[in-house]
């Protein structure tokens, strides 16, 4: 049971080969013994998963389970649940348990889905190692020495680790791609405005999008199923018929057309990686896809508008975390400025205030059209990129990340070389295409390899097809660590 | 030196909207304080807005009122700065792009008529209140009124007096009432006005270094407020000194106005759009659905009450100034077939003298415009004279009846027969030789005396006009 899929654990269900409080129990189990080693979780609450495990047995023995209904996963710690204490990896919400429940927590809840505690991540989702987080770094289980990757680094750590089968995250530069990769699960980031964003503590509003993170791609298109769909209490989610994501997982490939952007295969990507993807390609071939060069020329941009944009929103979202309402306030303060300013510098971490600064900066009086005004002309052009390239190719390729997993500590120090790591995955932030990280091998040193797949608007059920009809063929996502 | 002053006037106009203008709390004044304060309104993690359409419609509507552009589309924007009563350190309100541009209103100073022009108006949020008293040196926070509705309606600087300032005032008042976008009530702070004040010599044509006086909640101290502002900013000048730009607080029970801050502490709010908001898009549809239900405006029933009725301009304009009023002159116009100055001079005279000294609204007055039309056309038939009219108004308003009845009742019905009349005369003429004596010796005043007994003694039914032209007749025989 251990290594089973969504799927799998669905079939064990409905067959009644499984109750949901066993499954829920024998991860607990698996989550109490691996988490004081890996710290993917942040706030485990046994009592209230089992009593959801039993809710959803009862709706089964009433005959109104769903699909997965009884099946556990765990939510990033950047969705709000109702009852749980849920602190985006801040210290200034050490103390913060939600009287609501995000979209996507309800809508899980609705489909009968376990929830088995809060994932760890950067604060507020802001970094790519998962260094940043108030609750202690997370180790990648396929090498303690390791990053999982971040901003949702808990969410990998523990699919990879089973402690959950699935896991819900979010990705605002790069955050379910690079920490999927990192840890050789499979994750997708969604079309901007298809994931509800109601609850999903806003990092950057404009590139935040949740989406789901598993060992397969039919998995992920199942739990997508459930993630998304219009929501009228988020006035950027799209209104669109619901769609069913696993419609192409057995559409065969032939006559697919897979682009290859030079950018991505330039200077500064490691070569085994390069290697690794370049293999899946060819694999690809095999199921009859054809390869096209196409030309991303301003991905070299991405890295700085990115970094003007997103601060800028975050310099704004962050600002109700101020110790009036709730969250950490200082002990002592002399007045009013010195209780905002005492309980945000001890609140925040490092990077989180790093983005602050730079966002009040690029917003401010003088520099506003020079920084942000700029960066959104810059981003549009970026956009424009991409859809020049989905003129001649269905889908991009390339490396989700210039390396495997790198160690932790190694570039904690260094801001600037950690932004780098972000640079294939920030585009498709920026242009608000889906895109996603599936496994594709593994270094000499045993760390995992992601392919990036990129697509154009809506179109992730071809995505996670032809994702899925790779997963047949090899067997790179159903490797697990030793633990 | 001659002085010139130019004001501009920003006033905030809380929407009359059930719930707020991100979420669904609701607006209603004097709830418990944070009762109305859900999710979204103290800015708990995780929380989006969702524009609320009906404060949209309203926005729309005052567009289309004063002839200004409603802007197919607009932007919400963030304005940035802490404070405890704004619960997401920012407020989402409108800045580069406004729904409303532009547009006119006219306003009335005496006699004459001045078209003000606006520069724009914009929807945002209100923020909630600090209570800094009862706390024992803590301040008290009230959520309630956080997210009410706004529209921020901004003047060009065109009015020259504080007399125009507060005209202006007015006319924007009744306006957004008239237009059921407000409620109006200036006490709980749904119509606050700031004006922009700066003074210039005479002929210059570049603008002075203005102030802003914030905190005036009636239009006199409207008026009192700029009156004191251009009074020190003068001085202040022809002292040798310099006005510095700031913001000014009015202290209505010093009647002055005082520093609050000055433009170096001025805040630097990083507007940007705000990204969990799309462009609003107004649709045409939309524009002519607001343009089919907008009522008559006061402007239009002015003009018209002029032509149609033969009014002067200063009726026209008070009776415009409010739909009810409005509503009243011309039920009882239309019921009495004309006489529209008749109608005028009662409904601003008798009747608004009645429901200001019982402090009522015209809605309450326990005269309905049938009955005033009633007791008119007793006028107009000359079966009563004004001045018993009056008393018979008195007596309807205390629930006596109709006119007719009343008038029935109390035998006050006019007397206009020329020879009951005449008897009265000699009656009056024989017991008052004295005044004769002085009349006849060329005492003019002794011939009004002489009606005045006359009318005494006929208890006021007498045709005043009848016994005015008897009387000459038989002096003057």
């Amino acid at each position: 049971m251990q290594n089973a899929t969504l799927k799998q654990l669905a079939e064990a269900l409905a067959s009644k080969a499984a109750s949901s409080e066993e499954l829920a129990q024998d991860y607990l189990t698996r989550i109490n013994a691996l988490n004081p080693d890996l710290n993917a979780f942040i706030t485990i609450d046994a009592d209230k998963s089992l009593n959801e495990a039993r809710a959803a047995d009862a709706r089964r023995a009433q005959g109104q389970a769903g699909l997965l209904t009884g099946v556990p996963l765990a939510h990033k710690d950047i969705f709000v649940a109702e009852g749980w204490r849920s602190t985006c990896g801040s210290k200034i919400l050490s103390n913060f348990v939600s009287p609501y429940d995000a979209t996507v927590v309800a809508r899980c809840k609705t489909a009968g889905l376990v929830n088995l505690g809060k994932l760890n991540c950067d604060e507020f989702a802001m970094g790519s190692s998962n260094e940043n987080s108030a609750y202690g770094v997370v180790k990648n289980p396929w090498d303690r020495l390791a990053v999982p990757g971040g901003s949702s680094g808990g969410s990998a750590a523990a699919v990879a680790a089973r402690m959950v089968p699935a896991a819900t995250g979010t990705d605002t530069g790069g955050s379910i791609r690079q920490p999927a990769s990192f840890c050789g699960i499979t994750g997708i980031k969604p079309t901007y405005g298809i994931v509800s964003r109601y609850g999903m503590v806003a990092y950057a509003s404009s590139f935040d999008q949740g989406g789901p993170m598993a060992q397969t791609a039919e998995d992920c298109a199942l739990l997508l199923n459930v993630m998304a769909g219009f929501d009228e209490l988020d006035s950027t989610s799209l209104e669109r018929a619901p769609e069913d994501y696993t419609r192409e997982l057995d559409t065969p490939l032939a006559g697919l057309r897979i682009g290859l952007p030079k950018e991505y295969f330039a200077e500064g990507l490691d070569g085994e990686v390069a290697a690794a993807v370049l293999a899946a390609v060819e694999e690809y071939k095999k199921l009859g896809a054809t390869v096209v060069d196409v030309s991303l020329p301003r991905t070299r941009m991405a890295i700085p508008t990115y970094y003007i944009l997103a601060p800028a929103e975050a310099s704004s979202n962050l600002s109700r975390f101020d110790g009036v309402r709730y969250g950490h306030r200082a002990a002592e303060y002399t007045d009013l400025n010195d209780m905002y300013e005492k309980s945000r510098s001890e609140g925040f971490g490092e990077e989180v205030k790093r983005r602050i600064l730079t966002g009040a900066y690029v917003l401010s009086h003088g520099y506003y059209d020079a920084y942000y005004l700029k960066a959104q002309k810059v981003r549009r052009l970026i956009a424009e990129d991409f859809q020049r390239a989905f003129e001649v190719c269905d889908v991009i390729m390339g490396p989700a990340a210039p390396t495997a997993a790198f160690d932790l500590g190694s570039r904690a120090s260094d801001p600037l070389q950690m932004y780098l790591e972000d640079v294939y995955t920030l585009s498709p932030n920026l242009a608000g295409l889906p895109a996603m990280s599936v496994p594709a091998g593994f270094t000499r040193t045993g760390r995992p390899i992601g392919l990036q797949v990129v697509g154009n608007y809506f179109s992730e059920a071809k995505m996670l097809g032809l994702a899925h009809q790779y997963q047949q063929v090899t067997n790179w996502h159903q490797q697990a660590p030793v633990l | 030196m001659q002085w010139e002053v130019v004001i501009g006037l920003e006033v905030h106009v809380q929407l009359n909207t059930k719930s707020k203008i991100f979420s669904g709390s609701s607006t209603a004044f004097g709830a418990a304080p944070n009762a109305q304060a859900n999710a979204f309104d103290i800015a708990l993690p995780g929380v989006l807005p969702v524009l609320n359409r009906e404060a949209v419609e309203k926005a729309i509507r005052f567009g289309l009122a004063i002839g200004a552009k409603v802007n197919r589309t607009s932007i919400f924007a963030r304005k940035n700065y802490f404070y405890p009563d704004l619960p997401k350190g920012y407020q989402i309100s409108q800045f580069e792009l406004p729904i409303v541009e532009g547009g006119t209103l006219a306003i009335q100073v005496g006699d004459q008529e001045k078209v003000v022009e606006l520069t724009r108006a914009h929807l945002e949020e209100d923020a909630g209140k600090s209570l800094h008293e009862d706390f024992h040196g803590m301040s008290g926070i009230d959520l309630n009124r956080a997210g009410t509705p706004l529209l921020e309606i901004v003047s060009e600087p065109v009015m020259r007096s504080s007399a125009e300032a507060s005209a202006y005032g007015k006319a924007l008042h009744s306006l957004v009432t008239w237009l059921d976008m407000c409620d109006g009530n200036m006490q709980e702070g749904s119509f606050r006005m700031d004006a922009n004040v700066s003074v210039r010599p005479k002929g210059e044509t570049k603008l002075g270094t203005r102030c802003e006086v914030k905190n005036v909640n009636s239009f006199k101290f409207l008026e009192k407020a700029i009156d004191f502002e251009v009074r020190r900013q003068i001085e202040l000048i022809e002292d040798g000194g310099k006005v510095v730009q700031e913001t000014r607080l009015y202290d209505p029970d010093r009647d002055e106005t005082r520093s609050m801050r000055s433009k170096e502490d001025a805040h630097d709010y990083r507007y940007f759009p705000d990204p969990d908001l799309l462009p609003l898009q107004v649709s045409e549809a939309w524009i002519e659905r607001v343009q089919a239900g907008l009522p008559e405006l006061p402007q239009a029933l002015k003009t018209r009450f002029m032509a149609d009725y033969a009014l002067p301009l200063a009726d026209a304009s008070q009776l415009s100034g409010n739909k009810a009023v409005a509503s009243f002159f011309e039920t009882a116009v239309k019921t009495l077939g004309g006489e529209g100055k008749l109608v005028a001079n009662w409904v601003l005279g008798e009747v608004m003298a009645q429901l200001n000294r019982e402090e009522k609204s015209i809605d309450a007055s326990p005269v309905t415009p049938q009955q005033l039309a009633g007791l008119l056309k007793r006028i107009s038939d000359n079966t009563i004279s004004s001045k018993i009219a009056k008393d018979v108004f008195a007596a309807m308003w205390a629930g006596e009846g109709e006119a007719d009845a009343i008038i029935d009742a109390k035998g006050l019905k006019q007397i206009t027969d020329t020879g009951a009349i005449e008897a009265v005369i000699e009656d009056v003429l024989a017991n008052n030789a004295a005044m004769v004596a002085e009349y006849k010796a060329g005492k003019e005043k002794a011939f009004n005396a002489l009606v005045g007994q006359c009318m005494k003694a006929s208890k006021g039914k007498a045709n005043p006009a009848q016994v005015n032209a008897l009387l000459k007749q038989k002096l003057d025989a």
